[in-house]
């Protein structure tokens, strides 16, 4: 890899956190919009969350992703603290493939 | 920044900290496989502090080591980026007015600091929590990636310490309260069927960005705004 495509992948992904930012401030939302926005916030967080825990790739990731981010969920939910839910998380799903759980 | 630390109480600040020790580790993959790759030591050191977006670095490595142009590399990263863009317009007034810090802010727009700042209630807590976990992260990744790049394959699968785990674990943690929130769960939960329906078939990214059709069901109205309506 040389610096050309590193400089226009950096460049472009500038250009969408700073276009993003920018534009918010450039106008005065409705309520109604604001509102969407975060809503489509969330969509896209919650789809992140989905994706990134039953797949890798374009295939299933296997069930011990799933089961780790499942039991820091759950922790989440019950309130546990967030070391709690990070360190659950993470040692559910090593064990699990430690005891040749995919 | 003495105020984001006076703002942020001790349990988000371990948890910003939590992520970032897990943002070091797998960065220190990154840097590992990169240079495994073949690539010199640079490539992912400037890589991290100029793009500083792991998904799109670990898809844009992978391409071109298996064979791909440095045009499909940069497409398919940019394509994995481009939700920044309603990020950005999501979390815009957090990151701040003035020019430096706007173009600063700016950079520092991972799904992390926008989930730790929408997570918080107040405007002023969600501008220290945002700028607390995009600094941290930002540090962390790229001292993993340095760090990673010159040991070689001193941590060559985080996934057997299950580190893949945090960070589906750690945004969930920060999405819960907000999916308690009238019509937001609906949107979410459509969203996230699309993206997993199409991520067989769609290239990384693309999906992500088709969740946005589950806006579809956010309800036309929120209640208060028809009792508002109905009594003026």
């Amino acid at each position: 890899m040389t610096i050309v495509p590193i400089l226009v992948l950096a460049l472009g992904t500038f250009a969408f956190r700073f276009g993003g930012t920018l534009l918010r401030d450039r106008f005065t939302l409705p309520d109604r919009v604001r509102e969407l926005l975060s809503t489509g916030a969330i969509v896209l967080l919650v789809a992140l969350i989905a994706t990134s825990t039953l797949a890798k790739g374009h295939a299933f990731a296997g069930w011990a992703l799933p089961a780790g981010v499942a039991v820091g969920g759950l922790l989440a939910w019950r309130k546990a603290p967030f070391v709690v839910v990070v360190l659950a998380a993470a040692a559910t799903t090593a064990l699990l493939r430690l005891a040749g759980v995919a | 920044m003495r105020s984001i630390w006076r703002t942020l109480d001790s349990g988000l600040w371990r948890g910003v900290l939590a992520i970032a020790a897990a943002a070091a580790v797998n960065g220190a993959s990154f840097g590992a496989i990169a240079v495994a790759a073949g690539n010199p030591l640079w490539v992912p050191v400037a890589m991290s502090v100029l793009v500083f977006a792991g998904g799109s670095q670990y898809l844009a490595v992978g391409v071109v080591a298996s064979g791909g142009s440095p045009i499909a590399a940069v497409v398919g990263g940019l394509v994995l980026n481009a939700r920044h863009l309603p990020f950005g317009l999501a979390v815009g007034d957090v990151v701040g007015k003035s020019w430096p810090a706007r173009v600063l802010g700016s950079h520092l727009l991972i799904d992390e600091s926008v989930a730790f700042a929408m997570a918080q209630k107040d405007p002023v807590r969600a501008r220290a929590a945002y700028w607390a976990c995009g600094a941290s992260l930002f540090v962390a990744w790229n001292v993993g990636v340095l760090g990673g790049a010159l040991a070689g394959s001193l941590v060559s699968d985080p996934n057997a310490l299950g580190l893949d785990a945090v960070f589906p674990a750690v945004m969930l943690a920060l999405v819960l309260p907000a999916l308690k929130e009238a019509g937001k769960l609906r949107p979410a939960l459509l969203g996230a069927a699309i993206a997993l329906a199409t991520t067989p078939f769609l290239p990384p990214g693309v999906p992500v960005l088709l969740a946005l059709l589950g806006l579809v069901a956010v309800p036309r109205r929120t209640e208060s705004a028809e009792v508002k309506g109905a009594t003026a």
